[in-house]
């Protein structure tokens, strides 16, 4: 196969990936934006592996298939709620797949380069190994604290912005010592320069709280896609470079609306230490106070059946209870009474961005009942009752009435404007930004503590039950 | 310590400062109790009642009144006729009266209560704070009065307050007036819209517009710009504009409405009149006004305080004894009022008038026979804060001013980035190979298209897109193959087949995981 036609081939699996992604643009498209993946990862593996630069094809499909296999019984296998950890890991294997590529391209004999090329493709490579290993380590670390195996709250060492500021130092000293020193280059520098940059992804990471996840998820989809796109110029394969600049895009792009729905900088996120001493801590004698309203499960059915327009508000606190199940079946026999019943999305509901629809979507929720912040809060002030299940912060009117709140100004859930909102929750424990929150002092706001599936499946009971008890007239 | 129960001697008021229940909660707290016979029989309390609940029923008014430490009651003293003695003579020396008193207007009342040298709490001068909430009499008799307000007018109106369809023809709904939406307001708009009415309801507040629409009235709103908020939960005087639309919205208001229930209170003045007489003429026969201003005068031109006249067709009601005609229900809310407030005041082992503390302090008229009021400005203060939320205001409005001022900084921001981003260019136009520069392109215009694309992706689809992004990521395949060439057992070779194992995992998997995810939404 001649190198014209792979180029073209490539070309075409590029336009593919593109259209992939803007299938995304709609759910009714998505499905067969996935397809356009398929096709053109398909055609870019198959063109490369007949193409002029290719041998080994037993190793070559020996690790395709066994790597393909393990990627599809993951895959079928993972929980929804699973989601976040299977995709910090699949950014760790990117980033991996970087710093391996990146090496032997280093120790690779049949690479001859002079001058300023060669130059710029030590540098190329440098940076993709770098960067690779952040991306690997980092979301190695990502991945232990989504699954647990990690804790979840922010390890910060002392001066931990200068032992990073060292490590930026070392990388720009062991780069001297890589670029431009010989040829072919030494491979010592760029390993020790790999390592480096791993404890750097391990360091930034740690320093992170859970709730902070969603940001860091993404902009480790970001760096992938760099990643990638830096090995794309070592190799001179412009669909490498074309791919990792969507993926980084698309990384940098959700890390983006991440932060401004929590109306924190970039920086202020990778810095890390939210809610701890560096962060602004609410002023003493703020915190809000009055007497709280609890109801039970039997009132709030009571409370939903005399309603004629619902919202539900879910958090990560529901997926992690699985009271999404529950709480549907609950849904649905409202829905029959001719209640309207909606979902209302918070963007940082959840440990990953658009978490929560595929939940729900799991749930078999409709998504053109699931809406956003912006189509929802509008409606509030018509709504007879929010039902607010493990969510917090999200939901935390401070963000809004007081300049003193750590979190003023992220845009939020604006449920108290419904008549009656009922908050389910294990207990008046604050959220994750250790704000304590004024909502659960309005006097239209009704709490009902308990665990989130319990209570669901306690209200769905109720619901139920006088479903059998009233007459066939009404 | 003793306290004293009297009998109101007031007519027409059937309220009594302690119910059997509350005469309980005094007990716990210490206090013995002796109760005046016959006092709770307007709110349907007998003296038995109050002797099974640990009270001494007396029948000696003199010896009740004369005995008592604390002596506790609804109305203010008045000259009792049946003993020939005004009742603030019968204190001992040192008591303590706790009722309403209304010192601004009772001036004589207050000098012979000094005289006798005793000590007076005026329940109605209760600073309105929040702390104070659980002992704000005046709030909760004015709730009654907004309830009992609906009650009346219903009586009063001849038809139906809820529409109706029925096999005999339809009815239409009452429609309802509410002016003033503070506490008596909302309980009659509460009231009427649990009686099934159409309500509507005005303030010149517009703080409380939220709290009118929870209850399911209609709020009116002015086209004229101005806030009356004026501290302490009352309104304030407005402007002549304001007046002039006010008084076209409530002409207007008047011809359509079934029902005008009127509230309107500012501090220390009359009442002002809202509805004039040429309004009642509008109104349709057989409606209903209902004044809770007409002790202060009323609301209404026509009002005439204390009984009901017909004019116009119109009956316009001036009761001002409308939580007395709740008797019962008054009793019980005015008792645990007290019983409340002398929990506080320590019961009766620590008994104790806190001059520290801003509500005692508030309500205190007289320290053994020494005028306190009014409390001096440091709690007058304390009590407009609360209400008045303009400091917060100021904060937020710095807060948006400097906002505003760091926008030039960003801009400058901007403008460095833009000429350092030029400077790379005419760098990498000089110093780069043809070859990285073609490559540069193909990334750049990437970068571009990537930034569109994802813009348009639903947030809603944010999680199959991070995982369709795992999977084209994994394109590095490609880059494993092109290194696995060569000697099986270099470490070239070794690396990149790793590389195109872990690789594969994502691409597999991604793309797996996306379409498992994908298939999972439905309409």
């Amino acid at each position: 196969m001649p190198q014209t036609f792979v180029t073209v081939a490539y070309l075409a699996a590029a336009l593919l990936f593109i259209l992939s992604l803007s299938g995304l643009s709609t759910q009714e498209s998505a499905r067969r934006g996935n397809l356009f993946g398929m096709t053109g990862m398909a055609l870019a593996i198959l063109v490369t592996a007949f193409g002029p630069r290719t041998g080994n094809y037993g190793v070559i499909a020996a690790m395709l298939l066994a790597g393909g296999a393990v990627g599809a019984v993951v895959a079928f296998r993972v929980g929804m709620t699973a989601m976040p950890q299977l995709v910090a890991i699949l950014h760790s294997f990117v980033g991996l797949a970087a710093v391996l590529v990146g090496v032997a391209g280093t120790l690779d004999p049949s690479m001859h380069l002079l001058g300023a090329e060669a130059r710029i493709h030590e540098v190329e490579t440098y940076i993709g190994v770098v960067v690779g290993a952040v991306t690997f380590s980092g979301s190695l670390v990502a991945f232990g604290k989504l699954q647990g195996i990690l804790g979840s709250r922010p390890l910060l060492l002392p001066a931990r912005h200068w032992l990073n500021l060292l490590m930026v130092l070392v990388w720009i000293w062991l780069a001297t010592r890589f670029i431009g020193v010989s040829s072919p280059a030494p491979v010592v520098p760029l390993l020790v320069a790999a390592g480096v940059a791993a404890v750097l992804g391990v360091h930034l990471v740690v320093a992170i709280g859970g709730a902070d996840m969603p940001v860091v998820v993404s902009m480790l989809n970001s760096y992938s896609g760099w990643a990638a796109a830096a090995a794309g110029f070592m190799l001179d394969n412009d669909l490498l470079i074309v791919t990792g600049a969507l993926v980084g895009s698309s990384g940098a792009i959700l890390s983006y609306i991440m932060c401004q729905a929590m109306n924190r900088s970039f920086i202020s996120v990778i810095a890390g230490g939210f809610g701890t001493a560096e962060g602004a801590m609410p002023a003493p004698g703020a915190k809000p106070a009055g007497p709280v309203r609890t109801v039970t499960a039997e009132d709030a059915a009571q409370l939903l059946r005399d309603a004629k327009k619902v919202v539900i508000v879910p958090g990560y606190g529901m997926a992690v209870a699985q009271a999404q199940y529950p709480l549907w079946e609950a849904s649905k026999l409202l829905k029959e009474r001719g209640i309207l019943v909606r979902f209302a999305i918070h963007p940082v509901a959840g440990r990953l961005p658009g978490h929560m629809n595929v939940l729900l979507a799991e749930a078999r929720v409709p998504y053109d009942i699931v809406l956003e912040m912006e189509e929802i809060n509008p409606d509030f002030p018509e709504t007879d009752v929010v039902l607010v299940i493990g969510a917090n912060d999200i939901v935390n009117p401070g963000a809004m009435e007081d300049p003193a709140s750590p979190i003023y100004g992220m845009p939020i859930l604006q449920v108290w404007r419904a008549k009656y909102c009922v908050v389910m929750k294990r207990s008046m424990a604050s959220g994750y930004a250790g704000v304590d929150n004024p909502l659960f002092y309005k006097p239209n706001t009704l709490m009902l503590f308990g665990d989130a599936r319990t209570t669901v499946e306690a209200i769905l009971a109720a619901l139920r039950a006088d479903e059998v008890s009233s007459p066939a007239a009404g | 310590m003793q306290i004293a129960i009297p009998r109101e001697i007031r007519p027409g008021e059937r309220r009594v400062a302690a119910t059997p229940d509350t005469v309980a909660r005094l007990r716990k707290l210490g206090f013995t109790v002796r109760v005046e016979a016959g006092a709770g029989v307007g709110a349907s309390m007998s003296d038995a009642d109050y002797a099974a609940a640990g009270a001494e029923v007396v029948a000696d008014t003199r010896a009740l009144w004369g005995e008592a430490d604390l002596l506790l009651k609804v109305r203010p003293p008045e000259a009792n006729p049946a003993l020939g003695v005004h009742e603030a003579d019968l204190l001992r020396e040192g008591a303590t009266l706790v009722s309403f008193l209304y010192p601004g207007k009772n001036k004589a009342l207050v000098e012979r209560l000094a005289a006798r040298k005793v000590s007076a709490l005026a329940l109605d001068q209760i600073p309105r704070i929040t702390r104070a909430q659980k002992v704000d009499a005046l709030s909760s008799m004015a709730n009654i009065a907004g309830y009992r307000a609906v009650i009346e007018a219903a009586s009063f109106y001849g038809r139906f307050f809820t529409g109706q369809m029925t096999a005999a023809g339809r009815v239409p709904p009452a429609k309802v007036l509410v002016v003033g939406a503070g506490v008596a307001g909302l309980a009659a708009i509460g009231a009427a819209r649990g009686l099934g009415a159409i309500v509507r309801a005005f303030d010149s507040r517009a703080s409380v517009k939220d709290l009118v629409k929870s209850l399911g009235a209609e709020f009116i709103e002015l086209n004229v710009q101005e806030e009356g908020e004026g501290g302490g939960g009352y309104a304030k005087e407005m402007s002549e504009a304001y007046h002039a639309a006010e008084v076209a919205m409530l002409a207007k208001q008047c011809r359509e409405v079934d029902i005008v229930i009127t509230t309107a209170l500012i501090p220390n003045q009359p009442a002002p009149i809202l509805i004039t007489e040429e309004m009642v003429k509008k109104m349709r026969a057989g409606s209903v006004i209902v004044d809770l201003a007409a002790e202060n005068g009323g609301n209404c031109a026509l009002t005439e305080p204390g009984t009901v006249v017909e004019k116009y067709g119109v009956h316009i009601l001036g009761y001002n004894d409308l939580p007395s005609r709740l008797a019962p229900t008054a009793s019980q809310m005015f008792g645990n009022i007290l019983a409340e407030l002398l929990g506080e005041m320590g019961g009766a082992e620590h008994f104790r008038i806190n001059l520290d503390d801003e509500v005692i302090r508030g309500a205190l008229v007289l320290q053994d026979g020494k005028l306190l009021w009014p409390p001096p400005r440091r709690s007058a203060a304390a009590v407009a804060a609360p209400a008045a939320p303009a400091p917060r205001t100021s904060v937020a409005m710095r807060a948006v001013v400097a906002a505003k001022k760091a926008k030039p900084g960003r801009r400058t921001g901007v403008v460095v980035l833009t000429l350092a981003g030029a400077a790379a260019m005419v760098a990498l136009g000089f110093a780069a190979p043809p070859a990285f520069l073609s490559h540069f392109t193909v990334f750049v215009l990437a970068c571009v298209i990537g930034w569109q694309v994802i813009w348009n992706v639903r947030p809603a689809l944010h999680t199959p897109l991070m995982s369709v992004t795992n999977a084209i990521s994994g394109i590095i395949v490609i880059g494993g193959m092109h290194e696995a060439r060569g000697e099986i057992t270099s470490p070239v070779v070794v690396l990149g087949a790793v590389a195109i194992l872990v690789a594969a995992v994502n691409v597999v998997g991604g793309f797996t995981v996306t379409q498992r995810m994908l298939r999972m939404f439905h309409r």
